[in-house]
């Protein structure tokens, strides 16, 4: 196994994982660190690209993976900030009991 | 392959793993800390240390937080009476199994494509200064401008209404 195979496989574990607690969790905040986990291991593909491509000097997917932890940042602030306000309209964090669209 | 590449890659799947099937969601945020941590090091042993570093700075010090925080204004901590998981659990595991079986299958086959170890790229922090002020300079400034519109729009969302009671 080359060393990029095994960061390869680690990402898609990550992924997977990731996957599955997005979608079997029933609070939204671990729906969230599902998404999370998903972003990250997206970038662990970019960074070991970047490792061992052909052209590391051009920086491209570390800039890609310095961008995608920004953006992450932003949707992580504005997420939590949902999940706060819908706590507060509702009284809870359990998507199997947000089943309607009308306040 | 390093020993300390397995170790290290352990200690992610293993934290990964804690956040998404622990029943306290306290005992979650902190296996996703240790899921970043494990993360940002991964990065290190790839020679990125700029992404290492600011993948520390960010997760562990603002998201990891901040989904504590989450947590603590909402009482998710308190476990729901009816499992943790929901009622669709079978079907989104099958559906993450899925996905992985596809893309380890899809790693496996081409393992032979693949590039070989190679010599670790000399990357200062001056030629990322550099890139980021010269060629990324327009990306730069949009994230920018994302994260004030983020900033603006997380507070807007998490405001009290007016006329609401509490």
């Amino acid at each position: 196994m080359t060393p990029l195979g095994g960061y390869l496989l680690v990402a898609a574990l990550l992924f997977a994982i990731g996957l599955g607690g997005a979608l079997t969790r029933r609070n939204a905040i671990l729906v969230l660190i599902g998404i999370e986990l998903m972003l990250n291991a997206a970038n662990l593909n970019l960074i070991a690209f970047w490792r061992y491509g052909p052209h590391p000097e051009a920086l491209t997917g570390m800039m890609f993976a310095v961008f995608a932890i920004a953006v992450a940042a932003a949707e992580a602030a504005v997420g939590l900030g949902l999940v706060i306000s819908i706590y507060r309209h509702a009284r809870t964090t359990d998507l199997d009991e947000m089943n309607r669209m009308k306040g | 392959m390093s020993i300390v590449f397995w170790i290290l890659s352990f200690l992610t799947v293993l934290g990964g793993l804690a956040a998404v099937t622990l029943r306290n969601t306290v005992h979650c945020a902190l296996a996703l800390t240790v899921a970043f941590a494990g993360l940002g090091m991964l990065y290190l042993q790839l020679d990125a240390q700029f992404a290492g570093f600011a993948q520390i700075l960010v997760y562990i010090g603002a998201v990891a937080i901040l989904v504590v925080f989450a947590i603590l204004l909402t009482r998710g901590s308190d476990t729901p009476k009816d499992g943790i998981f929901s009622r669709t659990w079978f079907a989104g595991t099958a559906i993450a199994a899925a996905v992985f079986a596809v893309l380890g299958w899809a790693v496996i086959e081409s393992v032979d494509a693949l590039p070989h170890e190679t010599a670790a790229p000399a990357v200062t922090v001056n030629q990322i200064g550099n890139a980021l002020l010269g060629r990324y300079v327009l990306p730069l400034e949009i994230v920018a401008l994302l994260l004030t519109a983020a900033l603006v729009g997380a507070v807007m969302v998490a405001m009290h209404e007016k006329g609401e009671s509490k």
